[in-house]
């Protein structure tokens, strides 16, 4: 699945996005969150809080308990500061 | 009710939008239009530009879903809402929004319901751009919970009606 990224998280992360393969067991937004954390300094930095940055399935906000299953596209950004 | 939703790098101009939206019609009693302007400073402290980022599908999308929660909830005749994005210098609007309906109270409240809730659901970051113009100087503008409570508050009011006069 693809994943983008936004603003600081994009920063911080260092790609605007990317194509990831998660082991089987990362089954919602949250484990997903947590096994990207891992994945290196600049995710760790990323997801520091993981209360603050927010997530999208397909263009749609979602929660963290949100399933990824049959998702193409995820993105993480943090709170939204347009208007 | 006619929709128009665009994200534009481009400066828009307020009074052609709207003439747009009245053309050939004259049902409409009402227009409200709420222009967003980027200021010259940001808590207390001067600015050069904004600079916004944005997630380009996603915010047409969601700007749509709005759009027509509007519609369920007052007697709209046409929407229309441009937001910008890239750099934008003090002075210069980022936000428009032109609600049209019979009568005022529809136009100015989807006018607020939409703008509460572009500011926090719509995906878009300002970043702010010091003078001088050094990289070391562009901050992410941080949400505030006040737009958070303004959004919030539309959850638990009821659904309004125009009155008949």
């Amino acid at each position: 699945m693809k994943v983008r990224y936004f603003a600081w998280v994009r920063e911080r992360v260092g790609k605007t996005e990317e194509d990831i393969d998660p082991p089987a067991g990362v089954a919602t937004i949250g484990d997903l969150v947590d096994w990207l954390a891992r994945q290196g300094e600049g995710y760790a930095y990323a997801f520091e809080n993981p209360n603050v940055v927010r997530s999208a399935i397909d263009k749609r906000h979602v929660r963290s308990d949100a399933r990824i299953a049959g998702a193409s596209e995820i993105a993480f950004f943090p709170p939204m500061t347009g208007g | 009710m006619s929709v128009i939703v665009r994200l534009q790098r481009e400066a828009f101009d307020a009074a052609s939008e709207v003439a747009a939206l009245k053309r050939s019609r004259t049902d409409i009693g009402a227009v409200v239009i709420f222009t967003g302007i980027c200021r010259a400073d940001e808590d207390g402290e001067p600015i050069a530009a904004l600079n916004l980022e944005h997630y380009p599908d996603m915010a047409e999308a969601e700007i749509g879903r709005h759009i027509e929660a509007a519609r369920q909830r007052w007697p709209l005749l046409g929407v229309t809402v441009i937001h910008r994005y890239g750099r934008i210098v003090p002075g210069e609007g980022i936000v428009l929004v032109v609600t049209a309906s019979t009568h005022r109270q529809a136009a100015f409240a989807a006018a607020e319901f939409l703008m509460d809730y572009l500011k926090t659901r719509a995906p878009f970051w300002k970043q702010v751009e010091k003078p001088g113009g050094k990289t070391s100087d562009k901050i992410w503008v941080e949400a505030r919970a006040s737009d958070d409570t303004a959004a919030e508050r539309w959850k638990s009011a009821p659904t309004k009606r125009e009155p008949a006069n």
